[in-house]
This record gives structure tokens, sequence and C-alpha cells, in this order.
């Protein structure tokens, strides 16, 4: 059995499952936040109108809470979404909760890794679609809907069909002006937006061995954007080295087994590789930066689950040191935690200086629902995930996803820039 | 079930258009349902009418694990998606929380239903008959699990046991 197959194996009592067994699996894990937490509420109203019992949850240490989406408050409805949220997990007795303006907060996704809230072997399912970001740490990761998640918090487990698995072999190490983020995009566009659909993805061979934690994470995060169920990465010394520092409690860790059977193995030299863009209105939609469209931009997002990781956050002031921004620039860490080593190391004062504003962590804009959107006609150059139409504002705006190096070089000159091209 | 159908003939409709971002904060269904489609087409509200089905091309509700999509769909009157292909979230999402049907066709069905037409599928013949033009197209068969939650009424109605 793979990695994937093994953990569910053991989630559903079994000694072994197979691609398209349909199993029970106990979950872990299980993450809401502003959006799906009110939304699992609703559930929870209709399960109580119909007389079924909604008064205790399986297990409230298993759960924690994120506020990430319509923070800060945009308006009414989502300041009550927010003093729900804490109603409710004052009602259940959930510990976990990260508030804005608490101390620790910020994406639901970043805060599974930053916070070790996910460890190496375990089920954890998320009331959001990239949840597939925190299988990079070796745990079964995937996104489910408000019932589904509403059934887990009552029931402690979910059906799956067991996927097969996609197993993508990265070789040697990605030149310095390419990232994770423009490996992740070249393979959503050899495999299509549902070139991975309700199967897994696996990411493994020495490319990701010599990418950081933060790498493989950008990896398993956008693999929601082929329609796979999940990403994983099988976990190594540089996982538990990362899951140490940040307190992280015991765990036991699976690998596949020395006969794992995979669906298909994709293979990639990582040094051939070159930085590219995912052009409106799709991930797949893949040009090359330096053959791409010397489009004006309007703005540039240095943002979001997949690109304001500390890392990310360290590639782009490398790019935008010295330099001045000529279009509308925001950058907005992606946790209070990576906010304040961005600010300690210097980061957030070169942003500042090349005339970028800096914001506080928030899904807004990355989703087009505040914090930023686009008008009618604007173009965007994104750290983020989807370039769907509308996304990020206006139907009729524009964004191009890219990685954290592109994005800072195409502030620059305001058009899309490959890192090298930038005196 | 019977219904009109109204047709969007492309690939990877996904959840930003079928519900866009900034109605996320919404729970009310109903208002929900009056912003289905609004990112692809403006006048859906207008014209979808009660037990209506949409038919769509490959990989449909792909992108974010919003509810809100088949919600949105199902309280404009929506009792069924035809398509090639669902995206896995939005397929769970449909029938765990017994919103509406995602029903499965082949590239020759698709192209055989236009804009308009009245069908009438019956799930448990996997039959669907286009009685505007006296013709009748078979739907991929549910799995055996998405079968039993179907016919159990949605997931917290159905017993694994049985």
């Amino acid at each position: 059995m793979n990695i994937t197959e093994k953990i569910l194996a053991r989630a559903s009592g079994r000694d072994r499952v197979a691609p398209d067994d349909v199993i029970f699996a106990d979950v872990d894990r299980v993450m809401v936040h502003d959006v799906s937490g009110p939304g699992v509420l609703k559930v929870f109203e209709r399960l109580r109108e119909q007389g079924i019992p909604v008064d205790r949850l399986k297990d409230p240490s298993k759960v924690w809470v994120a506020e990430d989406h319509f923070v800060p408050s945009a308006d009414k409805i989502s300041a009550e979404n927010i003093v729900k949220l804490s109603n409710f997990t004052r009602e259940y007795g959930i510990e976990k909760h990260f508030r804005y303006g608490m101390g620790q907060y910020g994406i639901c996704h970043t805060l599974s890794h930053e916070e070790a809230l996910v460890l190496p072997g375990q089920v954890y399912v998320g009331g959001d679609s990239h949840t597939n970001t925190t299988g990079a740490l070796g745990a079964f990761a995937c996104g489910l809907g408000h019932t589904d998640v509403a059934y887990v918090l009552l029931n402690g487990r979910i059906w799956f069909k067991v996927p097969e698995t996609l197993y993508f072999q990265i070789n040697g190490r990605l030149p310095d002006h390419v990232m994770a983020k423009d490996l992740i995009l070249r393979i959503i566009g050899e495999i299509g937006t549902d070139g991975g659909a309700y199967r897994a993805m696996q990411f493994g061979g020495s490319g990701v061995e010599n990418m950081s934690v933060e790498g493989r994470l950008t990896l398993t995060n956008m693999t929601t954007e082929a329609g796979a169920k999940n990403g994983i990465i099988e976990p190594d010394q540089k996982v538990y080295d990362y899951l140490d520092g940040r307190g992280a409690a015991s765990y036991t860790p699976v690998h596949g087994d020395g006969d794992a059977e995979y669906a298909r193995v994709y293979e990639y030299e990582a040094e051939e590789l070159e930085p590219v863009v995912a052009e409106p209105f799709s991930p797949a939609n893949i040009s090359v930066v330096r053959e791409a469209p010397s489009t004006p931009l309007d703005k540039a997002y240095i943002g979001s689950c997949t690109g304001a990781k500390m890392e990310d956050l360290e590639a782009a002031a490398r790019v935008l040191k010295g330099k001045t921004v000529k279009i509308r620039t925001e950058v907005l860490p992606a946790a209070i935690s990576i906010y304040k080593r961005a600010a300690d190391s210097g980061l957030l004062k070169i942003f500042l200086d090349a005339g970028a504003v800096v914001g506080p962590p928030t899904c807004g804009a990355c989703c087009g629902a505040h914090m930023g959107v686009l008008a009618k006609g604007e173009v965007c150059i994104s750290t983020t995930n989807r370039n769907f139409p509308g996304r990020m504002g206006h139907v009729e705006s524009r964004t191009y996803l890219a990685s954290p190096q592109v994005t800072a070089a195409s502030a620059v000159t305001g058009r899309i820039t490959d890192p090298r091209d930038l005196d | 079930m019977r219904g009109g159908v109204i047709k969007y003939a492309q690939d990877n409709i996904d959840t930003d258009v079928i519900i866009p971002g900034m109605y996320l904060k919404i729970h009310d269904y109903a208002e929900l349902a009056t912003h289905a489609m609004e990112g692809l087409d403006p006048d859906f509200h207008s014209k979808v009418k009660k037990g209506d089905f949409v038919l769509a091309g490959k990989n449909f509700g792909c992108g974010s694990s919003r509810e809100h999509a088949p919600i949105a769909l199902a309280h404009s009157g929506i009792q069924a998606v035809l398509a090639l292909s669902f995206a896995r979230i939005f397929y769970r999402n449909a029938v765990d929380g017994a919103f509406l049907l995602p029903i499965e066709v082949d590239e020759s069905t698709y192209s055989a239903i236009s804009q308009g037409d009245e069908l009438e599928i019956d799930t448990a013949t996997s039959r669907i008959r286009n009685i505007t033009r006296n013709e009748t197209y078979r739907m991929k068969p549910f799995p055996d699990i998405i079968a039993k939650i179907v016919a159990a009424g949605g997931l917290f109605k159905f017993r694994p046991e049985e």
C-alpha cells in the first residue's frame, strides 16, 4: 500500500484497502473557519428541526477553529459570523480557537502547519477546499463541505472512496529563480484542472527531498486546483524538525510499502523548469513568463495560504529590496507568527520602502470577498491559487497566478516579468 | 422527476461563478438562491423554474468547498445537475446534504439535449427521456454508496450498517 492507502486502512480499522474501496475513516483532526463554521451551524439547525441531536461533539479536543475569510470583519454580517463562531466554540467546549486580534491567528491552512495542529499519519478534514495543503506533513488531508464536516463533528468519522494515487517524481533541485509554485503550476498545466480529480497526488524524489517544508506545502495546496482528493508527501527529517520546532505532540509517521502501487507516475527534472504564470481564467492555462503577454498590470498581490508563508515573503523581499513598485502592491503575511518574523527580520521594511502596503492575514482579496477586490477590467498578478472569472473581484477582472518572485518582479515593472530580467 | 433544461455548453463551471466569494458570509438559503450562477449568467435567477435541470460539460463545480453552490442551485429550484463529470466536493455536498442530484451523462447525451428541452429522469432505471425530442438516453448509474445515500435522503439519514 502507498501512504494514502496505509493511513486510510489504519483509520478504518482494516488490514488493507485498495482504490475504489468505500470506507468509513475515523478522523483525527477537524477544522472550520468563519465561512464553514456558520455553514455547519446552519446544518445543526436543520438537524435539530428533524429531531437529530446536536448538543455535543464527538470529541471537541480534535477540533480547531480559524477566523480568516472575512476578517477584519468586512461588514455587519461577517461580524455576526465571528460572534457565531465564538458562541460555537464556547458552547461546545472547543479550546483551539485562533481569534483575530488576540495573538496568533491567520489563514486556516497556514495555522495547520505553523501551529503543528495536524501531524504525520493523521486523517485531517476541514471545511475548506485547500485543506489538502497539510498533506505535505504526511497526513491524509482533505477538504469537505458543511454537511460532511457537521457529520464528522458529531460522529467522529466520514465515508471516503479510497483514491488511486498519481505519483509525481521530481528529480534534482529547483534553480534559484524557480519556486515550488512554478513546479505545481507546470504540473496542473499538464494534467488539467480535473487531472487529479478524485485521486491522491503524491510528490517524491530528490527534488522534493531538497525542497523546504514550506515549498512542499505549496505543492500540496495546489493539488486542489487539479481536483485532487488529497495531496501528500511522505514525511522525512525536515518535517520532523519543522514540527519539533513548533511543539508537536508525539505522532506515528506512515510511509508507503516497498511494493506500493500508483495509478500513474509522472517525472520532472527540477533543473529544467522555468518561471511560469497561469493566465486567466484557469490555473491550468500556463505560459512561461518570458513568453507571456506584456499586458499592463494594475495590481500585485502577495498573500494567501499558497503564497505568503515565511519563505514566500523572503523570496519577494529579495526581489523588491531597494526597488520601487510601479503598480498597487499588497503584502499580507498568512499568519501573525509569520508577520512577526517578517517584522523582526526586516522584510516588512523592505516592502514598505518599496511602496507596498502591508496588511493583516486574511483570505479576503484572494476570494474576492473584501480587503482589496479588483474593479471591472483590472488585471492582477497574484501568489494565490485560483483565477476563475470573478475570483478576485469583478467578473471582468483578470488574474495571473505566479510565484512570489515573479509577482514581486512584476510589481516593479508593472508587466509580467521574469525575476532574472530585472536590473 | 421532470423539468426543463438550462444548458451551459462549457467545461469547468467553478464555484466562484456558481456563487461568488462575496456571498460566502450569507447562510440564508433563499437569499443565496438569488445570487446563483451570477458570475456566469446574471439572468439565471429570473429564468429558472422550479424543477429545472442544469446541463453542463466536464468538471462541474470545481474550485472551492463552499456548500453554498449546491444550496444556491437547489433553492433556485434546480433538482439535478447533468454534466459530463463533477468536481468531487460539489458532488459530495450535493448528495450528502441531499440538495440536488449530480447526474453524469456521456458526450452523445450531452450533445443531444438542448436548452429548453423537457426531460423526465428516472434514477432507478438510469433512464433520461427527452420529451421534447422523443428520445431516450442513459445516465451513468450512481455508484453503490451514492445510491444508498440518495435513497436515504442524505448522509445523516444513511445507516452504513444496512
